[in-house]
């Protein structure tokens, strides 16, 4: 047995590698307490003196508000006070990439849109806040408002050029597009969607001998921790902020309102405040992802091979907050292409700030840019995974870079194979089961990877223990087990003997769980910590009592990359039903075959893919924001009217991976969250048409709207 | 008004209940038992999903009163204080088939009310009888894999008797 040396050694001497944790399957080191209830999540933890704040949000969607009944309500039973425009604390600029007006709440009189935080009701329990918030009488002077948004809008104005991907610019697409034999030229459209992590939103603070503590619901609180440091003027020294569990997040939960609103509260109260959201206020105050107009035209020789990519979109935005959806990065690094032409426009409309929603840009532009790859596929009759086949670049199209690497073609190759796609009739509307029409579709999907700066600190102790200290957060993704693996293979130690602190900005300057960067970043930094730790230990003969301390810091590496393209890759395959006296859309499997680097923790990686692809399914089937043109609300904000997919309408999926090596960075990591719902769209709406014979440019493919386009190819 | 129930088999009594007041906030707030959770506050999600009696319920939509002298289980009561975890809940753990963990306590609820009825449901019944319990991060494949394995696992006990 080689058991004993796979231990680590208690006498503080150089451990022996054990190695062999990555790769394999884990189950999550939380998941006890998740599953007996255990677990904290930010409106479960109990504090002495606990005060609750409810907010009051607009009713108007341009305005502003000229009187507040308060006294009525601090009369009422309960009630400790109401912070509004008039006595809340005033706020510097502040916010995680650079200063956000969304945080600038309760600082005047105007009212951006239906749903804006006007006051925040404070009582001794939930249920006399929540009286509280309803029965303050607000008056706005209404100004008129503007909430359609459509590309042409005379307010559209073109987006600053992302640091990273300018404006492509390649060649010349007119000629191209005017000499090509076959062009497709359409528009597409998403509506708004909604993050609808479960966990509603909840922040705790409170002061405790001069020092501001946060108990929230966040993907990284150090990044949290220094924006509300800035924002209120503070020393970062003096703030603490964790997020032990998060109940998902899904780019939703960054410095939420009720985070700011708590500490105001907390501030004037001089008592610990806890604001937790309703579903209707999460719909309303923290972030969506905004309606998209996407015009793509694509133009190819006889053979399917690409002359031309232009794509222009178009996305709403706040007039207090310039979010760009950046659509088009697929266009940038997907097909190999003569000439190839991005534009983005903004539309800032009376509307809340949308934000990072799963696959930012990337979700609602693959879905363009691979409908309109399976339109040029059937005008020029070649098999869609062909025809992607035929555009795989060698570089950068529009860079010119290296890929780290690049392993789509073998995405598509394994993809095809087990999901059956040779025996495909590539003819529409040919498969039927009695009123079900059965059809098959493909599309490709890519996501930015890479690392962030961020620190981390691993202890040994004289026990043989290690502590690994990194601010990560754990949303549900499986980052702590997966940061622990790291840690065991880095030390050479039975990850058993790997504890895991994560969640507190205490813990050291760190990424965030987004932009799939969280697992890459942190690891990298818990790596660095490795190989300090194992230096220092080679150096002492034992562990001393209070253990050893190493720390690794990646800015300075980071820093020396190379510029290369770095994406996660994604093709996925779809089968669906469509009911012909319904109209109503059934996927009955899926396949997604992802090139996502090294993957750390096979069970966890999975699962989160899988719920990328199911989100996809959600988008393209299911999800729609809904807004009142007259008011100016969101009329389905709840689960009733905004339907995400529930497990009766999941059918088989299946999510796998193909060896795909990036040495670019020292985990070879690449990240999962997002890749997975790139390109999910298109599949099944490409299924759609090769089920009925009808393009469905509209998401969600909603049953009316395939009703009323018909089955104009089933025979 | 004041309630008395018994919860996870204890006794309880909450005070000052006001008569709109949901059997989840009495547990939540009130009795100290966070497991459940609220997510929508209106029957749609099942995170806050109970056993009321013998029947699963979304605690959201029951008024506290209801539950006057009977019997509630929670995420909190399902394992067995002697040995450890409930099958569903070390299925759920073993499967992978908790993310976020947020709609978990209520998933786990619903699934062992399931196999309590079925203790050898098909695919179908899985996914009809969990489809009132929504979940945003699993996609639910691995949630289907847990009730099977539970099943299969109680099926294996019930074979050895
Ligand atoms: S919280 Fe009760 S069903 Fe959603
Ligand atoms: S595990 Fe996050 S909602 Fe189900």
């Amino acid at each position: 047995m080689t058991d004993t040396t796979a231990r680590p050694r208690t006498d503080g001497g150089v451990v022996a590698p054990a190695g062999g944790a990555v790769g394999t399957a884990r189950t999550r080191l939380e998941g006890r307490d998740k599953v007996t209830g255990a677990a904290r999540y930010a409106a479960d933890v109990p504090f002495d003196g606990l005060a609750h704040g409810w907010l009051v949000l607009s009713t108007v969607a341009r305005g502003r508000i000229t009187s507040m009944d308060t006294a009525a309500v601090l009369g009422m039973p309960g009630v400790l006070g109401v912070v509004h425009h008039g006595n809340a604390p005033r706020l510097h600029p502040a916010g995680l990439f650079g200063p956000d007006g969304q945080l600038q709440l309760l600082q005047d009189d105007r009212v951006p849109h239906v749903g804006r935080p006007v006051a925040l009701v404070v009582a001794r329990t939930p249920q006399q806040a929540r009286a509280g918030a309803a029965a303050l009488t607000v008056t706005y002077a209404q100004e008129p408002h503007d909430t359609v948004f459509r590309a042409g809008h005379p307010a559209g104005r073109p987006a600053p050029a992302a640091p990273a991907r300018p404006d492509a610019d390649l060649g010349d697409v007119e000629a191209e597009i005017a000499a090509a034999p076959v062009v497709v030229d359409q528009r597409y459209t998403t509506p708004e969607e909604h993050h609808s992590a479960m966990e509603p939103h909840a922040s705790m603070a409170r002061w405790e001998d001069g020092r501001l503590e946060v108990v929230d619901s966040n993907q990284g609180s150090f990044m949290v921790a220094r924006v509300l440091a800035t924002l209120f003027g503070l020393d970062q020294e003096i703030v603490r902020v964790r997020a032990e569990h998060v109940g998902g997040g899904f780019g939703s939960k960054g410095v939420g309102p009720q985070l700011v609103l708590a500490v105001m509260a907390a501030t004037l109260l001089r008592r610990p405040v806890r604001v937790a959201l309703t579903r209707r206020q999460v719909f309303s105050t923290t972030g969506l992802r905004p309606a998209t107009e996407q015009r793509l035209r694509l133009a190819s020789d006889s053979t399917g091979r690409l002359r031309a990519i232009d794509h222009a979109t178009a996305a709403f935005t706040s007039t207090i907050q310039e979010y760009v959806e950046r659509n088009t990065e697929a266009s940038n690094v997907m097909y190999a292409a003569d000439a190839i032409r991005t534009r983005t426009t903004v539309v800032p409309l009376d509307l809340p700030t949308p934000g990072w929603m799963r696959g930012p840009g990337a979700a609602a532009g693959s879905f363009a840019l691979e409908s309109a790859m399976d339109e040029l596929a059937q005008a020029v009759g070649v098999d869609p995974v062909e025809l992607r086949l035929r555009n795989e670049p060698s570089a950068g199209p529009v860079s010119g870079l290296p890929f780290s690497s690049r392993n789509l073609a073998a995405c598509l190759r394994e993809g095809a194979r087990r999901f059956g796609w040779a025996d495909r009739d590539p003819r529409p509307g040919t498969r039927r089961e009695g009123r079900w029409l059965l059809g098959t579709g493909v599309a490709c999907g890519s996501y930015g990877a890479g690392a962030l700066p961020s620190t981390a600190a691993i202890t040994a102790r004289a026990d043989g223990s290690y502590t690994v200290s990194v601010g990560a957060a754990d949303i549900g993704t499986g980052a702590r087990t997966a940061l622990a693996l790291v840690a065991a293979d880095a030390l050479g130690v039975p990850p058993e003997s790997v504890r895991m602190r994560i969640a507190d900005s205490r813990l050291g300057a760190a990424w965030f769980a987004g932009g799939s960067k969280g697992t890459a970043s942190w690891s990298w930094a818990v790596t660095a910590a490795a190989a300090d730790l194992r230096e220092r230990l080679a150096s002492v003969d034992r562990v001393p009592p209070d253990g050893v301390t190493g720390r690794g810091d990646t800015t300075d590496a980071i820093g020396a990359l190379g510029k290369q393209e770095r994406q996660s890759y994604g093709a996925q395959f779809a089968e669906v039903a469509v009911d012909t006296g319904t109209g109503e859309v059934r996927v009955r499997r899926m396949l997604g075959m992802f090139a996502a680097g090294r993957i750390v923790n096979p069970l966890t990686a999975r699962s989160q893919l899988v719920g990328g692809m199911t989100m996809g399914l959600s988008m393209a089937l299911h999800e729609e924001g809904a807004r009142d043109e007259a008011l100016g609300a969101l009329v389905n904000s709840d689960f009733a009217g905004y339907h995400i997919s529930a497990h009766a309408d999941v059918p088989d999926i299946e999510a796998d991976w193909v060896e795909d090596v990036d040495d670019s960075n020292p985990s070879g990591i690449k990240g999962v969250g997002e890749v997975g719902i790139a390109g999910t769209a298109a599949a099944i709406a490409n299924a759609v048409w090769h089920a009925t014979g009808v393009r469905h440019r509209a998401l969600p493919v909603r049953l009316d709207r395939v009703l009323e386009s018909g089955f104009p190819a089933a025979r | 008004m004041r309630v008395t129930l018994t919860v996870n088999g204890r006794r309880h009594q909450a005070d000052d209940v006001w008569e709109g007041e949901s059997l989840l906030y009495v547990l939540r707030e009130r009795l100290g038992l966070p497991g459940s959770k609220n997510a929508c506050e209106q029957g749609e999600c099942g995170s806050c999903t109970v056993r009321l009696d013998d029947v699963p319920v979304c605690s959201c939509l029951v008024a506290a009163g209801q539950a006057q002298d009977r019997d509630v289980v929670t995420v909190e009561g399902l394992a067995d204080p002697g040995t450890g975890l409930a099958p569903v809940q070390q299925a759920f753990l073993d499967a992978g088939a908790v993310q976020c963990g947020f709609c978990t306590p209520g998933l786990l609820v619903a699934t062992d009310d399931l196999l309590r009825h079925c203790p050898q449901p098909t695919d179908a019944d899985i996914r009809e009888a969990l489809s009132g319990n929504l979940c945003r991060c699993t996609g639910y494949e691995k949630i289907l894999d847990a009730v099977r394995l539970a099943a299969a696992r109680s099926g294996e006990t019930a074979g050895e008797r």
